[in-house]
């Protein structure tokens, strides 16, 4: 039992309950916060798997902004535990075992995968961290335009949050 | 200009007439109704005549003288030509149509001088002129069928000509829709001759069975069926019934349609088709049977009828079962004469019945008339005439005719002595009912009001007609006449040709001709005999003794019921036939099929896609948890299908 | 030392995204649906960065980076129409808003 096996374990562990606990919590606040667990988890792993950068983008962003956001707005709409209303029968009877049973199908398929078989850490290539420089060439060079494209999406985002936020005067 | 490369003429005169008196007829005068439709048929008339000339000049190798206007259907192997043929037969029934068609419509313009529709009454007389004239010059079996229908429709037409009244209109559909009954199997005939020989044309049909031997069994089905038509159309038992009722139509129109002609083109047909009923000895007897018995059964009816046309109609019947008594024993040419002598002295009888009840006012019964000699002289004596005529006394035109069916009954090649006696029975049953109408109508003291009807003699116009009418029934049977009466035989040795496959095909006679001769003129007057019978029990109940027909009825109270009420016939095809068609029809092909099977099928594709759209629609619920249910179903579906399929395959 | 294989990942990949279905057909509150659309896109993101790790590019991790940026844009829109209709409806139970039926 080397170590990154027993980090792996510890972190998948951590983002399955926090997972398994946002599916289960009565508050919403709650579930904003398994999510957070989750997302630390996964930062940690991504960490396990080389990818600085992407760790840091993902506490600092996801983790940092947008469920700050979240809490945010649950904090405005006072968010408390919501009302059961069970009105869709597909949901109930076919939405959720089919669910389950996704996920296990998927499971199972990924776990069988060729390519899963390869180790993480190759006895080829380097030790496995991915140099934030190469990134950012790989981002700037090669994918300029998605890259001006997103900036784009993030104003019109921007936009579109003010005016539907905006209260008629 | 040869009228015989132009025959189409011949039929476009009259139908000429019948459209220009149709469409433009109504406003006008009626003076120029008269001039159009007099004028077509006049001019058919000399047309006729200028084709006869020329045909007279034909050698015999080009008879019959065909002629092909256009293809009319070609669908594949079926292929029917609009083509005309002129043989001696073809002459004979031109003739007699075309004239005596004139004499009618010259008649008509008199009687119907004060009724309404004129124009249409006329149009329609002209329209039935074109038809008989396509059915007798048709020279394949599809042309004549169409004459045949159009003669039909022409004749629901006339009967229902006063169609306001419901008796008159229910009648022309009562014509319409038994004759259909006989023509469908006429159709049925039509379509097995097709496919036996392959062909509709007679001339093709006519040598091709007399080269190859046909299956007898074919042949005598395609007859039975052809006569089934000719039952329908020419009133014999069972389909009889529609005649009596034609009477409702006006009187020129019994005479034309219902005495003259029209029934008279199922006995064309049997001659027309002699080939093959000459090679079909059952339905020669078939016919012969069908004909004798309709001749012994309606002319029972006829003794006892009260009104003046019913007792004409059911005579009518009765001589058409001679006509086809005579086709039936292979005697065509005397069936095709007396077809043409009864067109004479029955036209003539119907038109003098027609001016008697002009004269007395629409009064049609014969128990509200009597002494009318003196008042209608012209009309009484003309009728006479036609009853000497019919009851086959000599030299008047019907004792030649009549008396050669039954000789051919008796001793020809195909001779049956039962249908003879039968054939005899009626002859005096004949005479004894038209003597009683003549004595009924013009004898003995008036028995309605002469205050209230003034009888007075019906104009010129309807007069000569009557009187030209009466001339040929004098002379017209020394066209006939055998040898030996002194007559030229000059009939025979004309349409001779036309029945030349039939003769080659009877049985040759056993006795010499000496002896034939002999055995023709006993026969002969064994049938004046009949019929001086008839006159004298005839004289004896309504001239000596007025009293004894009541009498006689009371004392014969059943029989006498059953014949005054025709047998009953109508009233049991209606329990047996009409009311159970109409049961079916109702119950079974209107609410079952019609409502049921058919409205439900397309009422029911509707109710389902409405059904299937109203529960198909509850899935746009706007519901999001559902939308997301069902996209989860679908990953799950193509999930499954890629990974389980997809990777199976993959090696 | 040894790794641990890709295939791990991935099927920590696959039970946390399954998890995320199971949340937003299980769940009612409009917010909690929304988290769970951020776990699904979270689960992808591992998946990326564990195939970026197999075959050794960095293309993965670029796409990552854009699903992150493109999540945050999408949660400033999405948040703002949730405030939206909570305000206009005064709950905030998804099955409420179903004014865009038959």
């Amino acid at each position: 039992m080397s170590l990154p096996f027993i980090l792996f374990f510890v972190f998948a562990i951590v983002a399955v309950v926090g997972a398994i606990l946002l599916i289960v919590a009565r508050e919403p606040i709650h579930s904003a916060l398994s999510l957070i667990m989750v997302m630390v988890a996964l930062a940690a792993l991504y960490l396990l798997l080389g990818a600085e950068f992407i760790a840091a983008v993902q506490i600092i962003v996801y983790a940092g902004a947008i469920m700050v956001l979240f809490v945010f707005v649950i904090m405005l709409l006072n968010a408390g535990v919501e009302e059961r209303t069970n009105w869709s029968k597909i949901a109930k009877y076919a939405g959720l075992p089919l669910g389950i049973f996704l996920l296990f199908e998927l499971a199972h398929w990924l776990a069988r995968s060729a390519i899963g078989a390869r180790i993480a850490n190759g006895s080829e290539g380097t030790n496995g961290a991915v140099s934030t420089r190469a990134l950012s060439e790989m981002l700037f060079q090669k994918y300029l335009f998605p890259f001006e494209a997103t900036s784009i999406l993030i104003l019109i985002a921007i936009l579109g949050a003010l005016v539907l936020a905006k209260r008629d005067e | 200009m040869l009228l015989l490369n132009y025959l189409w003429i011949i039929l476009a005169l009259p139908l000429a007439g019948a459209a220009i008196n149709g469409l433009f007829g109504k406003n006008w005068p009626k003076r120029a109704v008269n001039s159009v439709a007099i004028g077509s048929v006049s001019l058919t008339l000399v047309a006729v005549a200028e084709l006869v000339r020329e045909f007279s000049q034909l050698a015999p190798a080009q008879i019959p003288w065909m002629r092909n206007y256009f293809p009319w259907i070609t669908a594949g192997p079926f292929h029917v030509d609009f083509a005309l043929q002129v043989d001696q037969l073809t002459v004979v029934m031109l003739l007699t149509v075309s004239f005596v068609g004139l004499l009618i419509h010259i008649y008509s313009t008199g009687y119907m001088e004060h009724e309404g529709g004129y124009y249409r009454f006329f149009s329609y007389l002209n329209l039935f002129m074109f038809f008989m004239l396509t059915l007798v010059l048709a020279a394949n079996i599809v042309v004549m069928f169409v004459g045949w229908e159009g003669v039909g429709l022409c004749s629901y037409l006339l009967i229902g000509f006063w169609f306001l009244k419901k008796s008159a209109a229910d009648a022309g559909k009562k014509a319409f829709i038994v004759t259909r009954m006989g023509d469908f199997g006429f159709t049925v005939g039509i379509l097995l001759l097709f496919w036996t020989f392959r062909s509709v044309d007679f001339a093709t049909i006519f040598s091709k069975v007399a080269e190859n031997p046909t299956d007898i069994g074919v042949l005598t089905s395609i007859c039975l069926l052809l006569f089934a038509g000719a039952i329908g159309k020419s009133a014999q038992l069972p389909l009889y019934v529609w005649l009596p009722d034609a009477m409702e139509g006006p009187t020129p129109v019994s005479a034309l349609i219902h005495a003259a002609t029209m029934v008279t083109a199922g006995v064309y047909m049997v001659a027309r088709m002699n080939p093959l009923f000459s090679r079909a000895p059952i339905a020669m007897l078939a016919v012969a049977i069908v004909g004798t018995i309709t001749a012994f059964y309606a002319a029972t009816i006829g003794l006892v009828q009260t009104d003046i046309k019913k007792v004409l109609a059911y005579s009518t019947v009765s001589q058409l079962g001679y006509m086809f008594l005579g086709c039936g024993v292979g005697a065509y040419a005397a069936g095709i004469f007396h077809l043409m002598t009864h067109a004479f002295f029955k036209g003539l009888l119907f038109l003098a019945a027609g001016s008697v009840i002009h004269a007395m006012g629409g009064e049609q019964d014969m128990c509200q008339m009597g002494g009318l000699r003196k008042k209608i002289p012209v009309t009484y004596w003309t009728m006479f005439i036609a009853t000497l005529a019919i009851a086959g006394f000599p030299p008047f035109a019907g004792f030649f005719s009549k008396d050669e069916i039954l000789y051919s009954a008796y001793g020809g090649p195909f001779a049956n002595k039962a249908l003879y006696a039968l054939g005899l029975a009626a002859a005096m049953l004949t005479s004894f009912y038209m003597f009683r109408l003549v004595f009924l109508t013009f004898f003995g003291s008036p028995r309605y009001d002469e205050h209230k009807v003034h009888v007075h003699e019906s104009p010129k116009n309807m007069l000569v007609p009557l009187v030209i009418l009466a001339i040929l029934s004098t002379i017209g049977g020394w066209f006939a006449a055998p040898k030996f009466w002194g007559g030229q035989d000059y009939f025979h040795n004309f349409i001779g040709p036309v029945f030349a496959q039939a003769d080659k095909l009877a049985p040759a006679a056993e006795t010499t001709e000496e002896a034939a001769h002999v055995l023709e003129m006993q026969l002969s007057g064994v049938a004046v005999l009949v019929a001086l019978i008839g006159f004298f029990v005839a004289w004896w109940f309504y001239i000596r003794k007025p009293k004894a027909p009541e009498d006689l009825a009371k004392s014969l109270r059943g029989p006498y019921t059953l014949l005054l009420n025709k047998y009953y016939a109508d009233e049991i095809y209606l329990t047996l036939i009409v009311r159970p068609l109409l049961w079916l029809s109702t119950n079974v092909l209107w609410h079952v099929v019609d409502e049921g099977m058919i409205d439900g099928t397309v009422n029911g594709a509707a109710h389902v896609a409405r059904e299937a759209g109203g529960e198909l629609r509850k899935l746009q619920s706007g519901n999001a948890r559902s939308y997301a249910s069902w996209v989860v179903i679908g990953a799950v579906g193509v999930t499954v299908l890629l990974l389980g399929v997809w990777m199976r395959m993959a090696p | 030392m040894s790794a641990v294989p890709i295939s791990y990942y991935l099927v920590l990949s696959a039970i946390l995204f399954g998890l995320g279905v199971i949340a937003f057909v299980f769940k009612h509150n409009i917010i909690t649906i929304y988290m769970a659309i951020e776990l699904m896109l979270n689960a992808v993101n591992l998946a990326f960065v564990a195939f970026a790790r197999a075959h050794k590019q960095l293309d993965g991790l670029v796409f990552v980076f854009f699903v992150i940026v493109v999540a945050a844009a999408e949660s400033a829109v999405g948040l703002a129409i949730i405030l939206t209709i909570a305000q206009n409806r005064q709950s905030l139970n998804v099955e409420r808003v179903n004014q865009l039926k038959f």
